[in-house]
């Protein structure tokens, strides 16, 4: 089998009060669409946050295409999608293009200027997320949704072979939110794109995933969509704290 | 005007590090505004002025050292200050802006020291308070000349990451960006233009002229290319005017350009009223 494009060995993970994650084993491979799912506080985007080496796991190995992830230096082939998309300035004074183009400030290096043709992928990134008659607006003019799809762009542009998102349709609106699973689902398919998403939807995306790992502090359940369907109404509330309904699609999946 | 700066060699001296100063001061401005750091250059500022007191205490006692610029101490002070800073900024995670008061009466502190040891310099310790016409030397001018040539390389390599780095520092770092590294020089690169300004503005302004044509150009700037031409245009109307106001009406030059930029934001904000009126009434 080759390498897995994302390996989580035995990570655990300390915040100064709490203790946010432990023991997780996770393997993602090429071509994945992995749902991680789970409640308030159970430490999903500390999960995306280790992955991404923004922080050091207290214990275990994270591996991306094989390589320890302080050694990866390829971060363009990751786009990443943050939770909190108004962590930046707003009143900054930049233009969505300004913005989308900066994700590709890896993959052309120190030194170099952006092309002269980076307004076309520009336009084909804001296109794919429905914003491309936006691309001129100053980036703080728009609602916190659209934001979120100019930051959505942003990671697309760099044509990376993983997305990372951490609920990344919260703000966008239910039409919106749709249209955009479509695209996800588009780029897992046909450019056999792997996804990595965290998200509260289930319903919206079981369509679209073929993989769901449930956290809460540990993974209490990792594999196949379909598997889920098996695990029975108590053990899915035993580990997400409340009762859930549980996902019901299994004629539509294509795994 | 023209004559005299063609006659005298002071004048000379000060017109160009005015215009060098006038792009390099506010084209960094536009990243210590967006990034939060405008009270920061306010501290390096205080820094500086304990580097050229101590300079000018030690010119004044040891007399082999007479002759010293007092603009080494000065950026050698602002540097160490930046780093200092650094340091606190880490150390008080959640409380970052408490570096700045620390830094800041670090170097008034030391700076009044300094002033009192060696008594009778004032009218040295005016020009670099509040700027100066007249006393800015040929050294001056290659100092600030050399320290333009590091800024505009630093941007040259590093303005696309600072973008990112201003814009959302999360991102930047999932992006595998250095970005401790480059905000470490930015700080460094900062300090040096500070320092390098401080003939021209003075200590107790340098920092308004980083930052008030910034204010003034956001408010008309729809993008970051605007915001940067808007900050340099106005950087420099600010220090033409003002030099020229201060040889002619012989006043500090610190206090001409920084009441021209203030005027100047004044009009930006007035403009941006009269123009939505003008919108809206249509
Ligand atoms: N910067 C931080 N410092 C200290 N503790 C933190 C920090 N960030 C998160 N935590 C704690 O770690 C735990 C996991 O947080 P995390 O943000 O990973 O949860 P989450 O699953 O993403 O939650 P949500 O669904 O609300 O986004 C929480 O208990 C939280 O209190
Ligand atoms: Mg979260």
């Amino acid at each position: 089998m080759a390498t897995p494009l994302i390996k989580l060995d035995n990570i655990s993970y300390q915040y100064e009060q709490t203790k946010a994650l432990t023991d997780i084993n996770l393997t993602i491979e090429e071509g994945d669409f992995l749902a991680i799912i789970g409640p308030n506080g159970s430490g999903k985007s500390t999960l995306l946050k280790i992955i991404l080496g923004l922080l050091k796991p207290t214990k275990g190995d994270v591996l991306l295409f094989g390589k320890p992830v302080n050694q990866f230096k390829e971060k363009e082939r990751i786009g990443y999608v943050s939770q909190k998309s108004n962590a930046f300035n707003t009143g900054f004074p930049a233009t969505v293009e300004e913005v989308v183009r900066s994700g590709l400030v890896k993959k052309i290096g120190l030194f170099h200027r952006y092309p002269k043709n980076v307004q076309k992928e520009v336009r084909q990134a804001l296109k794919s997320v429905g914003m491309e008659n936006f691309a001129n607006h100053n980036i703080g003019d728009l609602s916190g949704g659209q934001q979120q799809r100019v930051f959505i762009a942003r990671a697309l542009i760099s044509n990376p072979k993983v997305l990372i998102l951490d609920e990344p349709t919260v703000g966008v609106d239910s039409k919106n939110v749709r249209s955009f699973y479509l695209m996800l689902t588009h780029l897992n398919r046909e450019h056999k794109i792997t996804i990595v998403l965290v998200t509260h939807d289930v319903d919206a995306v079981s369509k679209s995933i073929s993989h769901v790992a449930c956290l809460n502090r540990t993974i209490h359940f990792h594999g196949f969509k379909n598997d889920m369907d098996t695990m029975s109404d108590e053990q899915l509330e035993a580990w997400y704290g409340h009762a859930v309904r549980k996902v019901e699609h299994r004629n539509e999946v294509q795994v | 005007m023209i004559e005299s700066i063609l006659r005298y060699e002071f004048l000379q001296n000060a017109f160009a590090s005015g215009l060098i100063i006038g792009v390099i001061a506010p084209l960094l401005g536009v990243f210590i505004v967006v990034r939060r750091l405008s009270l920061i250059a306010d501290a390096l500022s205080h820094v500086t002025l304990a580097g050229i007191a101590g300079s000018l205490y030690i010119s004044q006692s040891i007399g082999a050292l007479a002759l010293l610029n007092p603009l080494y101490l000065g950026i050698a002070a602002s540097v160490t200050g930046s780093l200092f800073i650094e340091r606190l900024r880490r150390l008080y995670k959640h409380y970052e802006e408490l570096a700045i008061p620390i830094i800041m009466s670090a170097g008034l502190g030391f700076g009044a020291i300094f002033i009192s040891l060696a008594e009778g310099f004032s009218s040295d310790l005016f020009s670099y308070l509040f700027g100066s016409v007249s006393a800015v030397s040929r050294q001056d001018l290659w100092i600030v000349v050399i320290i333009a040539v590091i800024v505009i390389l630093f941007l040259c390599i590093f303005f696309k990451e600072l973008f990112v780095l201003s814009f959302d520092e999360e991102y930047a770092k999932a992006s595998g960006l250095p970005a401790k590294w480059i905000h470490v020089l930015f700080m460094v690169v900062t300090a040096l233009v500070i320092a390098g300004s401080m003939r021209i503005v003075g200590i107790l302004l340098v920092s308004s002229l980083m930052t008030l044509p910034v204010a003034a150009a956001m408010r008309i700037s729809k993008s970051f290319k605007q915001a940067i031409f808007f900050s340099i245009t106005f950087g420099e109307l600010a220090v033409i005017i003002g030099l020229v106001s201060a040889f002619y009406l012989d006043l500090a030059p610190g206090g001409t350009i920084v009441v021209t930029s203030i005027i100047i934001l004044l009009l930006t904000i007035l403009s941006k009223k009269w123009t939505k009126k003008g919108v809206l009434s249509q």
